[in-house]
């Protein structure tokens, strides 16, 4: 019978911790010895097999299940994934966001009577009146108030988030325009900017 | 690979779940093959895959992110179908996969008519046995084994995934070697 200690060595072998010295005298060992160099082979053998299975897969749907088996993600980081990998859908609705909010924040703003400074246009308690006989050039505007004409107005009329009466006798060379929901000031204001970016091209050439 | 890891982790501290999903796919093979070697069965194999990716993920916060995750992994793993294998009955599924040999089941025991390549009915049958003799070891032989051979991890790393001494691994691997050595010897 063959000491324990040559079967050490063949585990230390095994397992790759054997050192060169006693990998020699391991090797010597099983030339002369029958029996350990079967038993060795027998060990390599085995090591051989139980390598061979080694090669299993997942089922398909693994990954997919394990996901639905998961505690609820925070919407936080939900939406936080969602506008990283739409970054022009993002930039768009935030323009979007901060154009709706400036908006309404200057509508809101503008709660206070006003109306555009014209010499001849009479102000009475919130109301604007264009009296009779009177010509008034140039566009009227009246935010938060009333405006009544009975004279003429050379240009355009425009009310905000009031009313506007216009008596027989009264005349508007341009338009008239009655804004009183948000929805149409909007309308009216991008109008306005439009408007405005359009001069600009327009005059150069006069200015 | 790990600095990969390393990286989807911090995402799913935040709470990113697609980030694990990349998580599960690096590792879901191994997992899977672990539990299926450990348990025999590939439906508990499944099921205690799945269990120790959910259990990672919910203790995400509890895994120390200078270590590797992977042992951490296996460690959730190995304990979980330790606790299996005690807990387990005999029982027999018709459609129970044959040990080792992975979409072949109790069904195809049943003759069919047509036969199989002479070649590829002996790895079957050979896969088949290994993994029969491998389920018989005892379970704290059986877990050194396959993390060695299957996982083909060091012996630090399995030592560490079984909170165990070197020393004790090392006993284990000879020993789980030698008890397959002779049940294996004349195939």
């Amino acid at each position: 019978m063959c000491p324990e200690q040559i079967i050490e060595l063949m585990h230390k072998y095994l397992d790759e911790e054997i050192n060169p010295t006693d990998e020699l005298l391991l090797r010597e060992h099983l030339q002369d010895c029958k029996e350990c160099e079967t038993l060795f082979n027998e060990l390599k053998k085995t090591v051989a097999f139980v390598k061979s299975i080694s090669h299993m897969q997942a089922p398909s749907d693994f990954t997919a299940k394990v996901l639905s088996g998961l505690p609820k993600e925070k919407k936080k980081v939900r939406m936080g994934r969602w506008l990283k990998n739409h970054p022009m859908l993002s930039a768009a609705s935030l323009f979007f966001i901060l154009m709706v909010g400036s908006l309404l924040s200057t509508w809101n703003q503008d709660r206070e009577f006003s109306v555009s400074k014209q010499k001849n246009l009479i102000v009475k308690n919130n109301t604007v009146i264009v009296p009779k006989g009177e010509i008034v050039k140039g566009d009227v505007i009246v935010r938060n108030g009333k405006l009544k004409i009975e004279g003429e107005i050379q240009g355009d009329a425009t009310v905000i988030n009031g009313e506007r009466y216009l008596a027989s006798a009264g005349h508007v060379t341009g338009q008239i325009e009655e804004v009183n929901e948000v929805f149409d000031w909007i309308w009216y204001y991008m109008k306005k900017i439009s408007q405005e970016s359009i001069d600009i091209f327009d005059h150069p050439e006069t200015e | 690979m790990e600095a990969i890891v390393k990286k989807r982790i911090k995402q799913v501290i935040k709470g990113d779940q697609d980030a694990f999903g990349e998580i599960v796919e690096i590792y879901k093979n191994s997992v899977y093959q672990l539990c299926y070697r450990m348990l025999g069965n590939s439906h508990e194999a499944e099921d205690m895959a799945q269990e120790a990716f959910i259990r990672a993920y919910v203790n995400i916060k509890s895994f120390n992110q200078d270590l590797k995750f992977s042992t951490w992994l296996f460690r959730i793993a190995t304990n979980l179908c330790i606790d299996r294998m005690r807990k387990k009955k005999p029982d027999h599924y018709l459609d129970a996969e044959v040990g080792g040999a992975e979409g072949l089941t109790m069904y195809s025991k049943i003759p069919s008519k047509a036969k199989l390549p002479e070649s590829e009915l002996e790895s079957l049958e050979l896969q088949e046995t290994v993994q029969k003799e491998i389920l018989k070891l005892p379970d704290k032989y059986r877990s050194a084994i396959v993390l060695k051979y299957m996982e083909e991890l060091s012996l630090n790393e399995i030592s560490e995934i079984l909170d165990l001494p070197l020393g004790t691994v090392k006993t284990r691997i000879h020993r789980g070697r030698e008890a397959l050595r002779q049940q294996l010897r004349y195939v």
